[in-house]
């Protein structure tokens, strides 16, 4: 009999409840995601074949573009002794036929368990390799998909960078788990700031790249590792995500401030008008100019748009699901225009999510029910109980809209049943915008097409 | 000519070209770092038992298992849908510390009072097969509690291949087998085994054989009962269709009740006529045989004369052809051809020595014919035999888009029928409006110029007035 508390490395109390069709992914997703957007960079997971290939499958159905992602293809034999001979041949396969600037390295339950001494075996790999290899551990009964993010930015960055290397950017910039187009539109407002920024991760064009003329190893693009030598040196880093600080606070941001000085900026995802002042100002602080008059115009244009359609919206009630930053930043958007948060949930348990939704809805008299960290089946029963007239989540819980019979808002990730996930714009004034355009339209024709007239004119 | 990737050492003996190879290796491990297409052993065990609707199907391990495969497979259902629901034991570090058996019983013994499930499956995954969990003593001792099958199936992904995961299911599906009288069965009832109701095909091929004159007492497991298993030791005949993933329980069936086996396929016009020819045949009815032949003969008629439409445009197209089980291969192969096409490309996950034989004895000289590849082999494959089109799954389609090849799904996660004569019909068509697309035109890899408007038709082309 054991008198002491149980307890884990991590502290995470125990859970007696299993997942109903569950709302998180597990920690090597979010591990290749990072590694995809690193240039020229293979990601790698020690472990069965089927994690490899399911997490490639699940990306793939999301993106549409290749993710190769190796395995070490454990056996039962690798699970007694130890899966060394595998990951060494697995590597040496892979810089074989990929030829690429780097490997990404991530453990599974698996390898996790039976205490593999991954850094030793990466050792034993660079005595006859010269190839940069990068590793994070990540099992799978260890947090999210987001745990695994960004445990992974960190990684990356630890183990790349060089005190004193010259910054190549001026800012290094961490946003989060967001789609190509949100990186590819985060670049562009720096650059109207005279900004450049080392993206980590920068998936942009590695997952959502063009037409092949001839076969690619790899898709272009990608953080290069030079860059990312050289962040200790930078002026000033962004993060965004407002649950970073209480969820993940070795964040790589912050690392980079304890250790190098670098000024840090935690920021909530530039989504609203709040949130993406915020970004504006933080960027004129950096940069020390004022805003450009073509944001200026997009945020004018935004703000008019939001007095056109806000009684289409007004008092409407609807039900926010998605990773805690993204439902954090989209609540405070809603609340800007008069929407009642019907219910915000987020799929793992994540510190600080209540607190970044109690500042969202501050404006507001409205109290949303908060879920954090549930299924799909506490969603389905929290759908009933609120009745929201309108979902904004991934593709996930169309199943939960349909039956509530409402119409969903597809942002974020997964996206499933749609074409276009990768170019879905959620950030910034335009983000705000298109976001903004699509939900005011899914409720006018919502309205519309369950009318017994056929207006043409609303 | 376009740049390749050599083969990584090690896969040479598992691709074969005909003509100029001597054999093929096959039914091994696949190798480290290959980025291989298969999956893993709890993968194969999970995709076979799936479409069993009316049984639960809770997934004991962490959460990522069995998150990737919820809702994944077109698998449709007549009745229940409680298959289609993705429940997890949610393992945590703290239940890989102090074990998850009592998480496991309390989540079984919560979920078997909500859905009322008539019989449940348990899948182990890598990290049960490690933290040593006595998964068959929760599964006996909540099968005490609430008087239902709680069946463990031993699938942890690193215990084999995919394929060793169709046998740990047919070994799990197989303890509900001989539970159920089966007094009130006719004498020629037949099992279909290894047609997974995708998009609705088991319904389609009872159709077929219920039109004939013989009745299907259990669909395995397409459109799956508890109860149709328990009592399908009372069929006279087994038709396999997916033979990977179901031999297994065909084999235990005819060695504990002598129920006979026929290999059937009903993809394509040719191989739909014959399974049911197979199966008339082992009835030796002569009314049967003479219905089969009239069905045949009209079902037939009814898509000809579009397929020899369709044929036109597809005459001389080359085609390659990646899947996971073998069976799919060979009917593939011979409805290309009756389309005109050629398959160059020729390949399996889970293909075996006798597979691969015959694949090689119905393919044309110089198709390559290649076991558990890879995206990196298969693109190089298609650029060396400059294919026209790629049929596979969701994991071949963005290479092949990138480099400009037309695209069918013939995977799982389709959602549109491809079985029996209509079947080959909308087959023929997906193929017709992928391969024929003006798109193709347009990509880097097929247009002429690297221009912006290069491959547009002259009559786009901006002209000078």
């Amino acid at each position: 009999m054991t008198t002491e508390p149980l307890t884990t490395a991590t502290g995470e109390p125990p859970s007696p409840t299993g997942a109903k069709n569950a709302c998180k992914l597990c920690t090597p997703l979010g591990a290749c995601m990072v590694f995809m957007g690193v240039e020229g960079c293979v990601p790698f997971l020690h472990g069965s074949q089927g994690c490899a290939t399911y997490i490639r499958r699940y990306l793939i159905s999301h993106f549409r573009e290749p993710v190769d992602i190796a395995s070490s293809s454990f056996t039962e034999e690798d699970a007694v002794f130890g899966g060394a001979r595998n990951l060494l041949l697995g590597l040496s396969n892979v810089e074989t036929q990929y030829k690429p600037s780097c490997i990404g390295v991530a453990t599974t339950c698996l390898s996790e368990t039976i205490g593999e001494d991954v850094p030793a075996i990466l050792r034993d790999y660079r005595a006859d390799s010269a190839l940069p290899l990068l590793h994070v551990s990540t099992a799978a009964y260890r947090g999210s998909h987001l745990t695994g993010f960004h445990d992974t930015v960190r990684q990356v960055l630890l183990q790349t960078l060089e005190p004193g290397a010259p910054a190549l950017h001026p800012v290094n910039l961490f946003p989060g788990m967001v789609s190509p187009a949100d990186l590819r539109h985060l670049r562009e407002i720096l650059a109207a700031f005279g900004l450049s920024a080392t993206i980590l991760p920068d998936y942009a064009d590695t997952l959502d790249g063009g037409s092949w003329e001839d076969y690619q190893r790899l898709q272009k693009g990608g953080t290069p590792l030079n860059a990312i030598r050289g962040c200790g040196m930078a002026k000033a880093s962004i993060e965004l995500g407002e649950t970073l600080p209480t969820a993940h606070p070795d964040s790589a941001a912050r690392l980079l401030h304890k250790h190098h000085g670098v000024t840090a900026h935690n920021l909530p995802l530039p989504i609203g008008l709040r949130h993406t002042d915020k970004f504006i100002q933080t960027l004129e602080e950096i940069s020390g100019t004022t805003c450009p008059a073509t944001l200026r115009a997009s945020r004018a244009r935004l703000v008019d748009s939001l007095v056109d359609g806000h009684k289409y919206l007004a008092q409407k009630r609807i039900a926010v699901v998605g990773d805690p930053d993204l439902a954090c930043a989209l609540t405070s958007f809603l609340c800007e225009i008069g929407v009642v948060p019907a219910i915000v949930s987020t799929g793992f348990r994540t510190p600080g999510f209540e607190d970044a939704i109690a500042n969202a809805t501050a404006i507001t008299p409205y109290t949303p029910c908060i879920l954090n960290g549930a299924d799909h089946e506490t969603l389905r029963s929290a759908v009933r109980e609120h009745a929201p007239e309108a979902m904004i989540a991934s593709s996930k819980s169309y199943p939960i809209a349909r039956e509530a019979g409402i119409p969903l808002l597809r942002v974020g990730f997964p996206i499933h049943d749609r074409i276009g996930a990768q170019r879905i714009l959620h950030l910034g004034y335009a983000g705000t915008q298109n976001l903004y355009d699509n939900l005011v339209n899914l409720l006018l024709e919502a309205r519309q097409t369950t009318n017994e007239t056929a207006w043409s004119y609303l | 000519m376009p740049s390749t990737t050599d083969i990584l050492p090690g896969r040479e003996p598992q691709v074969f070209r005909k003509g100029l190879s001597d054999k093929l290796v096959c039914d091994r491990k696949s190798l480290a770092g290959s980025v291989s297409q298969r999956a893993c052993a709890f993968c194969g065990a999970r995709v076979v038992l799936y479409p069993i609707a009316d049984a639960l199907h809770l997934v004991h391990g962490p959460i990522g298992c069995a998150v990737y495969n919820w809702d994944i497979r077109g698998a449709l259902s007549s009745g229940p849908q409680l298959h289609r629901n993705s429940f997890s034991t949610d393992l945590r570090e703290f239940d890989v510390i102090y074990g998850g058996e009592k998480k496991l019983q309390n989540v079984l013994l919560e979920l078997i009072a909500e859905r009322r499930p008539k019989a449940a499956f348990v899948y182990s995954t890598c990290i049960v097969g490690l933290i040593g969990d006595d998964v068959d003593a929760v599964c006996r001792e909540v099968s005490a509690q609430t008087g239902i099958d709680v069946i463990p199936v031993a699938s942890p992904g690193f215990q084999g291949t995919k394929k060793s995961g169709y046998k740990a299911a047919c070994d799990a599906a197989f303890r509900l087998v001989g539970t159920a009288p089966t007094s009130d069965l006719p004498p020629n009832g037949v099992n279909l085994l290894g047609d997974f109701n995708i998009a609705g095909e088991s319904w389609l091929i009872r159709d077929y054989l219920k039109e004939i004159g013989i009745p299907v007492i259990a669909t395995i497991t397409g459109d799956g009962r508890v109860d149709d298993l328990r009592r399908c030791h009372g069929a006279a005949l087994n038709l396999v269709q997916c033979s990977g993933s179901m031999t297994h329980l065909a084999n235990s069936l005819h060695e504990h009740y002598g129920i006979p086996q026929r290999r059937v396929s009903f993809f394509g016009l040719e191989d739909t006529a014959k399974a049911l020819y197979d199966t008339v045949e082992f009835f030796r009815d002569e009314e049967l045989t003479a219905r089969a032949r009239a069905f045949v003969a009209r079902e037939v008629a009814a898509v000809q004369p579009e397929l020899k439409r369709l044929k036109k445009d597809l005459k001389g197209k080359k085609a390659a052809i990646y899947v996971g089980g073998a069976f799919k291969a060979f009917s593939l192969v011979k409805a290309l051809r009756l389309l005109g096409m050629k398959t160059v490309v020729a390949g399996t996950q889970t293909g075996n020595a006798e597979d691969y034989e015959r694949l090689r004895d119905i393919c044309d000289e110089g198709t390559i014919i290649v076991d558990d590849s890879n995206p990196a082999e298969l693109a190089r494959f298609c650029l060396e035999t400059d294919a026209d089109l790629f049929i596979g799954g969701v994991k071949e389609r963005p290479f092949a888009y990138k480099l400009g090849i037309a695209f069918c799904d013939h995977n799982h996660e389709r959602k549109t029928p491809l079985a029996g004569f209509i079947g080959m019909l909308k087959f023929a068509r997906e193929v017709h409006a992928s391969v024929c697309n003006p798109v193709w035109s347009f990509v880097p890899r097929r247009s002429a110029q690297h221009s912006p408007t290069a491959g547009l038709p002259d009559n786009l082309l901006p002209t000078a007035l």
